[in-house]
């Protein structure tokens, strides 16, 4: 029954961790940058949904849109402001200035919010307790797994099916070419940009719903293991960064269960290093020829 | 023998470097002796050298490697733990009360530690590149901090005692590590002059490596790993030799500033930390080394200066970081700079080896 009861919350994590880790890899895959604001992103969709909650006294659904609104306006202007001028720079700098835009967007939300952790309201999400047999499941861990799934299958389609899914699959796949077509490469950057975050936003709050403190820092560990999902799953794969996500999910809660509580993150980060030289293409992905 | 131009702009810059060290510690020096220095500054003197130590070894990293390493502050922590711990053994065990002894051997230790960790770490990473390498050196450092928070060591009875995970030591004996309270009970004897001696070794092995063959090896492995490979350098040797020499310097800073207070916790090392020293060193100039030494004194003392700034402080670093990136990166604005500054420079002039 404890194995069952862990496995179910190492899956609702792990949930958590493939829709963030899903904008790592779009991003990853479409502009060859690790977005590492993208899991402040998170906390800034949890706050909003928070303030729409609490202060503003919008419906549960009404608050997820403004966050998701609010994140997909800010990760838009983040790329168009800090990213795009270095679209041809070294991936050095690139990643030093997403590393700024990260401290940039906890210290604004430490002066809008303050430091004192808040308590996430109660929505729909995490209202209920199910009793199946002797196990007790929350509905929070029943809408993070549904919500993942639904992610997952309607990325798959977009990816495939729409014009703006094949021109994103284009310019992952040689930016110059996919130019060459007409492709509007800052465009397709931009909406990719837009999708990453409008999902961080559902899991800032799918993330406050089941562990309800809420703080500028919040999104930062979260980013990084999704970021670490990704690599595991295979970066810019779609199911990969699904697989990856719940995987290192249950890996880590049999971790703080089995082995040591205060070594939790440092298994995720091993796992991490045991993939990247074990198979530095993840489970999913796909090796990349070096060109000279 | 004739000096070509580039080595004699670079012995220049290598002695205005040094010559500006030992002024300002001159100058600190007779400070003190006067007694015209204030409480505070005072106060900063062994931080200020131990983060230019930081800042100079992570440059030879990120600027001159060209390996971008989030997890500094891991092997500081490694240091200031070495350093804690052999201090502690010292005194208690081997009875060795000079304290200037007790401070170079605890610093040595802490600098080969740090070392053999950032072999371990290395042998492993630097086959990975880019933003790869980016977050496994953060993973190391969160991991090492996770290892710290659990480890509990003290002394009795004449020898060290070691336990992980679980406290599970015998009673009545001192406490050196103690898991999440960090070393504790600590005799400071960092001295001001230790941390200049540093800075000096420090500066000395760094803008020795950097000029000499294996520098020339190092920065081509950063400008084309593939020409550089195809031209007989090997490469991860390289980049080996960088990464493990930052990380000796950074434990033997590390050991310098743990000795300096009562108590080293591991929250002192998170990534923030790493972060922090990151921006001294962009700030200072990817490569530059007097940058990173002027960086990092000018934003150890402002915070302290500045009252209200201190409050900012992480806002603003952050928007440097950008800002330096995007100015210093996009094509349109570096020309349009170097058109305005083209009537003011008669000549390409490069101080050192300045990106």
């Amino acid at each position: 029954m404890i194995f069952l009861d862990n496995l179910i919350n190492g899956l609702s994590l792990g949930s958590i961790y493939a829709i963030i880790a899903l904008g790592y890899t779009m991003v990853y895959g479409i502009a060859k940058m690790l977005n590492f604001a993208h899991g402040d992103i998170i906390m800034v969709g949890a706050y909003i949904a928070f303030c729409g909650l609490q202060y503003w006294g919008l419906p549960p659904i009404v608050a997820i849109l403004a966050a998701m609104v609010v994140c997909t306006i800010l990760g838009i202007t983040i790329e168009g402001l800090a990213y795009r001028p270095l679209r041809q720079a070294a991936s050095l700098a690139v990643l030093i200035t997403a590393i700024g835009m990260s401290y940039l967007l906890q210290n604004t939300a430490l002066m809008i919010w303050g430091a004192n952790p808040k308590s996430f309201p109660r929505t729909f999400i995490n209202s209920s307790i199910l009793h199946i047999g002797g196990l007790s499941i929350s509905s929070a861990t029943i809408y993070t797994i549904l919500a993942n799934v639904v992610i997952m299958i309607a990325l798959t389609l977009f990816t495939a099916k729409t014009k703006m899914g094949k021109a994103m699959r284009c310019v992952s796949e040689d930016r110059g070419a996919a130019e060459l077509m007409g492709i509007n490469v800052n465009r397709t950057i931009s909406v990719t940009f837009a999708i990453g975050s409008a999902l961080a936003a559902i899991a800032g709050v799918l993330l406050c719903s089941s562990y309800p403190i809420l703080q500028p820092t919040t999104g930062s560990m979260p980013g990084i293991k999704a970021f670490t999902a990704a690599v595991f799953g295979g970066i810019g794969s779609i199911p990969g960064a699904m697989l990856g996500g719940v995987l290192l999910g249950v890996i880590e809660i049999f971790g703080k269960a089995y082995i040591s509580t205060e070594l939790g993150d440092a298994i995720v980060f091993a796992v991490l290093i045991v993939v990247l030289l074990v198979k530095p293409t993840g489970l999913l992905g796909k090796p990349v020829r070096e060109k000279v | 023998m004739k000096m070509t131009k580039a080595k004699r702009n670079k012995l220049i810059y290598n002695i205005v470097t040094f010559a500006l060290v030992i002024g300002a510690f001159l100058i600190l020096q007779s400070m003190i002796a006067n007694k015209t220095i204030t409480r505070s500054l005072k106060g900063q003197l062994v931080p200020i050298c131990c983060w230019i130590v930081m800042a100079v070894s992570l440059n030879l990293v990120i600027g001159i490697s060209g390996e971008l390493s989030l997890g500094h502050a891991g092997f500081m922590s490694v240091g200031a733990y070495t350093g804690a711990v052999v201090s502690g053994l010292l005194i208690n065990v081997y009875d060795i009360q000079d304290a200037t002894l007790r401070l170079v051997i605890a610093i040595i230790a802490g600098g080969l530690l740090a070392g053999l960790v950032g072999a371990i770490i290395g042998i492993p990473v630097l086959r990975l590149q880019g933003d790869y390498l980016a977050i496994v050196t953060l993973a190391f450092g969160e991991i090492i901090r996770n290892l710290v928070n659990v480890l509990y060591i003290g002394t009795g009875d004449g020898r060290l005692y070691m336990s992980f995970l679980n406290k599970k030591l015998p009673e009545g004996i001192v406490m050196l590590v103690d898991g999440a309270k960090g070393a504790v009970k600590i005799k400071p004897i960092s001295t001001f002059t230790a941390g200049f001696i540093l800075v000096l070794i420090t500066l000395a092995v760094v803008l020795n490596l950097v000029n000499s063959r294996a520098g020339r090896a190092i920065k081509a492995c950063r400008d084309n790993r593939i020409a550089a490979e195809s031209m007989g350098v090997n490469v991860t040797k390289y980049k080996m030799m960088a990464f493990v020499t930052a990380a000796v310097l950074a434990g033997m800073a590390g050991a310098l500033y743990g000795l300096n207070s009562s108590t080293v916790v591991p929250t002192q090392f998170t990534f923030n930390q790493s972060i922090n020293v990151l921006v001294f060193v962009v700030l200072g100039g990817l490569g530059n080394v007097l940058g990173s030494v002027i960086s990092a004194t000018l934003l150890t003392v402002l915070p302290e200066v500045l009252r209200a700034f201190a409050d900012y402080r992480m806002l603003v670093y952050a928007v440097v970081l950008i800002l330096v990136m995007i100015f210093t990166n996009n094509p349109t604005i570096r020309s349009f700079v170097n058109r305005l500054i083209a009537p003011f420079k008669k000549q390409n002039k490069s101080g050192g080896d300045a990106q």
